[in-house]
């Protein structure tokens, strides 16, 4: 048995130390509620699985106060897991050339978040006409 | 030389991630949106969220794609990232951790197949 007791750097905490950090471990932590958010769409599909009345009862957890704030915090954290995806696609892409030069991390990002608008206004869009248009 | 280095699984696991996040940036927030909020705020009326039209489009063969392509891709996007940040929190998870933590992303896209099988056309 060894009697030297080596310091080790204790590590509890360490993103406090610097915002830049902070933000590495919020933009990580949305994992979490897109997971949530696959398990509220299965659940979902279960229901409707189910029958009339299961389905019944996903809407009214969808329509409920706790549903309401809880899918307000996670489309808060899936807005926020889009922006910050885009914002650090510069680093997490290689290196992209066009026309043998190399494009700036800002255009990539200005890129990404643009077809991040476009398609969720696709997405709203396509849903409402489909919703509205089986109206009649 | 190259086929003595070992193979690692890593880069699929790591597409997946890459695949579901790159959908979830695109239109997650979209999706949480028309699920929760159109039919509250008047830009659908009450019978989108109905039984039937739930069901007409979790019957179609186009709209069984999308929800098995969203709903799978969001898990594999979710876990991976989710282990790989154990590690940060000071947790080193090991070759257990992995196989649950997968294993459990399998579970959920083998789920939705099930319910949309269920589902029927």
């Amino acid at each position: 048995m060894s009697k030297r007791r080596p310091y080790v750097r204790p590590m509890d905490g360490w993103f406090k130390r610097d915002p830049f950090f902070i933000e590495y471990m919020a933009h990580e932590g949305t994992a979490v509620f897109v997971w949530l958010f696959a398990l509220e769409m299965l659940a979902g599909l279960w229901a409707l699985a189910a029958g009339e009345a299961a389905w019944a009862g996903f809407a009214a957890w969808l329509a409920s106060l706790p549903g309401l704030v809880v899918n307000a915090l996670i489309l808060a954290m899936l807005l926020y897991h889009g922006v910050s995806w885009f914002l650090i696609m510069p680093r997490t892409l290689p290196p992209v050339r066009v026309g043998g030069r190399r494009v700036a991390g800002s255009t990539i990002s200005a890129v990404g978040l643009a077809s991040m608008l476009v398609a969720s206004v696709a997405v709203v869009g396509f849903f409402c006409l489909l919703a509205n248009g089986g109206q009649g | 030389m190259s086929d003595r280095l070992k193979r690692s699984n890593e880069p699929v696991f790591w597409l997946l991630f890459g695949a579901g996040g790159m959908l979830a940036a695109l239109i997650g927030a979209a999706l949480v949106f028309v699920l929760v909020f159109a039919v509250p705020l008047g830009l659908m009326p009450a019978e989108a969220l109905s039984y039937a039209s739930a069901r007409a489009f979790a019957e179609n063969a186009l709209g069984k794609v999308f929800l098995f392509v969203v709903v799978s891709l969001f898990f594999w996007h979710a876990v991976h990232r989710i282990f790989h940040s154990l590690h940060d929190l000071g947790i080193h998870a090991g070759r257990g951790a992995r196989l649950l933590v997968y294993g459990s992303a399998l579970a959920g896209t083998l789920a939705v197949v099930l319910a949309l099988a269920l589902i029927g056309a």
